[in-house]
This record gives structure tokens, C-alpha cells and sequence, in this order.
């Protein structure tokens, strides 16, 4: 089981390449990490990987297929604003619930109050909101995460208990995970392996 | 620390003023209630008034307002307080009818056009640059007399020309929504078209909806009124505001001025009560006001 993107290319309407002929894997039970300059296409390349949006060139597999169209997807993204992937004009309880209703060791494990459920995002915090995030996409249906500067925006005391239980996902059910950050120090520390991207030639004048 | 002694909360000087101060928000609820209140107001009269008043009565003719008329009698002696708010009520019937079902069509149209694909959006675009580049008021009395004029013509009028500046901005809204990363985000986690139509897009151009809606109501009573003064819309036998006003018009030059001058205002009331009912529901249901 591995999520593959095999000589993917990208590009907004026929301007410049974001990025071309572009390989990865990340098989499952595996922390990856993705390592780029800011601009150079990471989370254009994130929302590949995930099906939010189609490669102009190249193909993304799951097993060997493309991406489910219709139904859950097994490769999730959890992007770098909390506040706009959730709706906000629901509860948190809603918003936790759309993907899978959630074990409840999930939300221990995420430190998720009971109290925050009643409320909307608006009365939560980025950090608070993000852990939301990451506990809707942790479902046992969820092969690959693909985590797009997830933390980035967070303080040290979130972000430590965001990865511990990513890790512990990874260690417990073999999900694979990959880590999109600027960050080297971030990345030595939580991936098995680490690729970099690396921006397209510069645009014709 | 004494310094610090001149420094005084921002609010300090705001709490002190009144006690009756309101907040934005109460202010916004109350100009809202009593909108509300003048229009139930209307309709109560047009209800509550006894048919009595409306008989002729010859030896009552064209007098002046006065305590027992306070807006006068006409040519034939009636009551015209009580042929106004007659008018009024069936102009706000006429105009729910038909601001509804406009709202409702613009609904439909806009969301369609939002998510129905390219071909769907280029055809709803279309139609509604095409009945916008027409004036409402011809296309109102085509339209209102080639269905044979009436009650049932003037509302199918307003319907089919009210409906395209609301069905722009609810296709606006919605193709926004589609870009929006918690519906992407929904289908991924494996959501249905339906799921995302009805529990994301629904709920967030309702409060556009509503206020439309509320917006057309004076819009479709002018454009009634105005058809009807035009001879296109309603029969002169019914209660309608601009049937009074155009009668009126007969009787302007002969010094009888409360025939037109009180239906005119009492019109301009309502439509203007709408208006503020309107803003001030807008300004309660967008997030960026609700708090002020």
C-alpha cells in the first residue's frame, strides 16, 4: 500500500511550471518529509497528493490506481489554516464528526476538551481548531496524511502533542504520513527519509 | 504610579452617559421590530376597518380630512383611511405572492448555475444579463398584459422580472463556496454532492436569501402600484393603491389634494418599512455586523 506520484507537473493556466517531472512515494508506516523553499510549489504539490486538485501532467496512484473520485478518500491533507477547512458556521462537534465518528481516545490523544464541541470555530483557537483537523483525517480508513506545514502556525506545546500522535498512529496501524515544512530541524527529527522539491527553471521571459 | 492617574478606560466615558443607551445590536432589533409593527399595523387596519365605511354615501362627498375621515372621502363619499389600507393590504398580498416565488426561482437559478456545470452557468448568465438590459417596468406591463392583465398577470409579471439581481448574487455566493477549502475538504472525506449542497451552501446563502427576499417586497409593491396606475394591472373594481392614485389624478386639478396625497404617503411608508426591515435584517445576520 503506497501513495505514489509519478512525474507530476503543475501549472496555473498555461503560466510558468510550478514544478515538472516530479517522482514520489510514501508507503505506509512511513513519515516522509518534503522539504522546499517557500514558493517553490509545496503545497500545490501537497494538494496533488491529496485530490484536491488534478496534476497537468503525470499521474498520482494510490496502490497502483488513481485517486477514488466519489466516496472516502484514503489520502488526507491537513493544511497549514485551520480556520478556513472547517465551516464556520458549525459546531466543532459537527465538524469533528463529518468524516468518521471519532474514538474517543482519538480526542484524548489529541488533548480535544469535551467543552470545545459546543462551540464554533470563532471561539477556538488556530492551535485548537488544527487538532480538530488532524483528528477528523485520523480514521482507520485513512491510509496516507499528508501533512502541509500542519503546525507551522502553532505553539511549541501544540505542535509537540500534534506529532506524538501522529507518530503513535504511524507506530500503531502503519499510517503513512507525509511531512511538507520549510523546516529541516522539523523534519530530521520526525522523518524516516526526506525528499526535496525543488522549483521549476525559471519562467521564459 | 500616580501618572497614571488622567488614563481612563476607553468605555469609561460611554458607561456613564445613559442608562437607556443601547447597544448597536438592540438599536438594529428595535428599528427592525417597529418596521415590523408599521406593517402589522397596515394589514390590521385593512383587516379590522368595517365594510361600512367603504359605502357610498353622497351626502359625505369630497370632505376635507377631518377627525372622522382622517384622510377624507372621495366622489362618492367613501372613507378613504379605509380604501388606503385596503389598497395597502392587497398590494402587500400581491407583492408576498410575487416577491416569494421570485425569490424562490432566484434560488433555484442561481444554484443551478453554480453547480450544474459550464453550460448550465453560460444559459442562466445569459438570462439574467437579458432581463436585466430590459427595463422592469416595460417587461412588467408585456408581460403583465399578455397574460391578460389581473391580478394573476401582474404577479406572474413581477415574478419573471425580479429574480435575476438576487439569482446573481446567490451564484456568486455559491461558486465562491465551491473553491472553498471545507466543502473541498467535505468530498474528500467522502461527502455527497447533496450533503455539501444542503448542510454548507444552503446555510450560508440563507441570510442572503432572506434579505432579498424581504428587499423585493417594496420593489414588486411599486412595480404593482405602478402597473395598476398605468391601466395594465389590476381591475378597477379591486382595493389596489394605484387604482386610488390613478383615480385620483382626475380629481388633483379640482383642489382635492388628500385623495392622492394620503395613499402616496401611506404607500411610501410601507415600501420604506420594508427597506429598513430589510437593512437591519442584513445587518443582524452578517457575521461582520451581528456584534456592533
Amino acid at each position: 500500500m503506497s501513495l505514489e506520484a509519478r512525474a507530476v507537473g503543475f501549472r496555473y493556466g498555461s503560466g510558468p511550471w510550478v514544478f515538472r517531472k516530479f517522482d514520489i512515494t510514501v508507503g505506509a508506516g512511513e513519515m516522509v518529509g518534503l522539504l522546499g523553499p517557500s514558493g517553490c510549489g509545496k503545497t500545490t504539490l501537497a494538494r496533488l497528493l491529496a485530490g484536491h486538485e488534478d496534476p497537468r501532467e503525470g499521474r498520482v496512484l494510490f496502490d497502483g490506481a488513481a485517486l477514488p473520485r466519489a466516496g472516502y478518500c484514503p489520502v488526507q491533507l491537513v493544511s497549514q489554516h485551520p480556520e478556513h477547512a472547517v465551516n464556520p458556521r458549525w459546531r466543532m462537534r459537527d465538524i469533528m464528526c463529518e468524516g468518521w465518528s471519532m474514538a474517543e481516545d482519538t480526542m484524548e490523544m489529541l488533548s480535544i476538551q469535551p467543552e470545545w464541541l459546543d462551540r464554533y470555530p470563532s471561539e477556538l483557537s488556530g492551535g485548537e481548531i488544527q487538532r480538530f483537523c488532524v483528528a477528523r483525517t485520523l480514521s482507520p480508513s485513512t491510509r496516507i496524511l499528508i501533512a502541509d506545514e500542519m503546525t507551522t502556525m502553532l505553539d511549541a506545546i501544540t505542535q509537540a502533542q500534534l506529532w506524538r500522535a501522529v507518530r503513535e498512529t504511524v507506530d500503531q496501524r502503519g499510517l503513512g504520513v507525509l511531512v511538507v515544512s520549510h523546516e529541516r530541524a522539523l523534519i530530521d527529527a520526525l522523518c524516516d527519509r526526506t525528499v526535496a522539491l525543488e522549483a521549476a527553471d525559471a519562467p521564459e521571459p | 504610579m500616580n501618572g497614571a492617574a488622567p488614563q481612563t478606560h476607553p468605555s469609561a466615558g460611554r458607561v456613564s452617559c445613559s442608562r437607556l443607551a443601547l447597544s448597536g445590536r438592540q438599536r438594529t432589533l428595535l428599528t427592525a421590530a417597529l418596521a415590523a409593527l408599521a406593517l402589522g399595523v397596515i394589514v390590521a387596519a385593512g383587516v379590522l376597518l368595517p365594510d361600512t365605511r367603504l359605502a357610498t354615501d353622497l351626502g359625505a362627498r369630497n370632505q376635507a380630512p377631518s377627525l372622522a375621515n382622517p384622510f377624507g372621502t372621495d366622489w362618492l363619499g367613501r372613507d378613504m383611511l379605509t380604501r388606503t389600507a385596503r389598497g395597502l393590504t392587497t398590494s402587500l398580498a400581491l407583492g408576498m405572492a410575487a416577491a416569494s416565488v421570485s425569490a424562490l426561482l432566484a434560488l433555484a437559478l442561481g444554484m443551478a448555475a453554480a453547480t450544474l456545470g459550464k453550460a448550465a452557468d453560460a444559459a442562466v448568465s445569459w438570462l439574467i444579463d437579458l432581463f436585466l438590459s430590459v427595463p422592469h417596468i416595460v417587461l412588467l406591463i408585456l408581460i403583465s398584459f399578455a397574460f391578460g392583465g389581473g391580478a394573476r398577470g401582474v404577479i406572474i409579471g413581477i415574478v419573471l422580472t425580479h429574480w435575476p439581481a438576487l439569482a446573481r448574487i446567490i451564484r456568486a455566493e455559491i461558486l465562491a463556496l465551491r473553491g472553498s477549502e471545507f466543502v473541498r475538504v467535505s468530498r474528500r472525506l467522502g461527502r455527497s454532492n447533496l450533503h455539501i449542497a444542503t448542510r454548507h451552501m444552503f446555510p450560508h446563502v440563507f441570510p442572503q436569501f432572506l434579505v432579498g427576499l424581504i428587499l423585493l417586497f417594496p420593489h414588486a409593491i411599486l412595480h404593482e402600484a405602478a402597473v395598476t396606475f398605468l391601466g395594465f394591472g389590476l381591475p378597477p373594481h379591486e382595493p389596489a393603491v394605484g387604482i386610488i392614485l390613478a383615480e385620483a389624478m382626475m380629481h388633483l386639478s379640482t383642489g382635492r389634494w388628500w385623495l392622492a396625497l394620503f395613499p402616496g404617503l401611506a404607500l411610501l411608508a410601507m415600501v420604506r418599512a420594508f427597506d429598513i426591515l430589510g437593512d437591519n435584517t442584513r445587518a443582524l445576520l452578517d457575521p461582520r455586523t451581528a456584534h456592533e
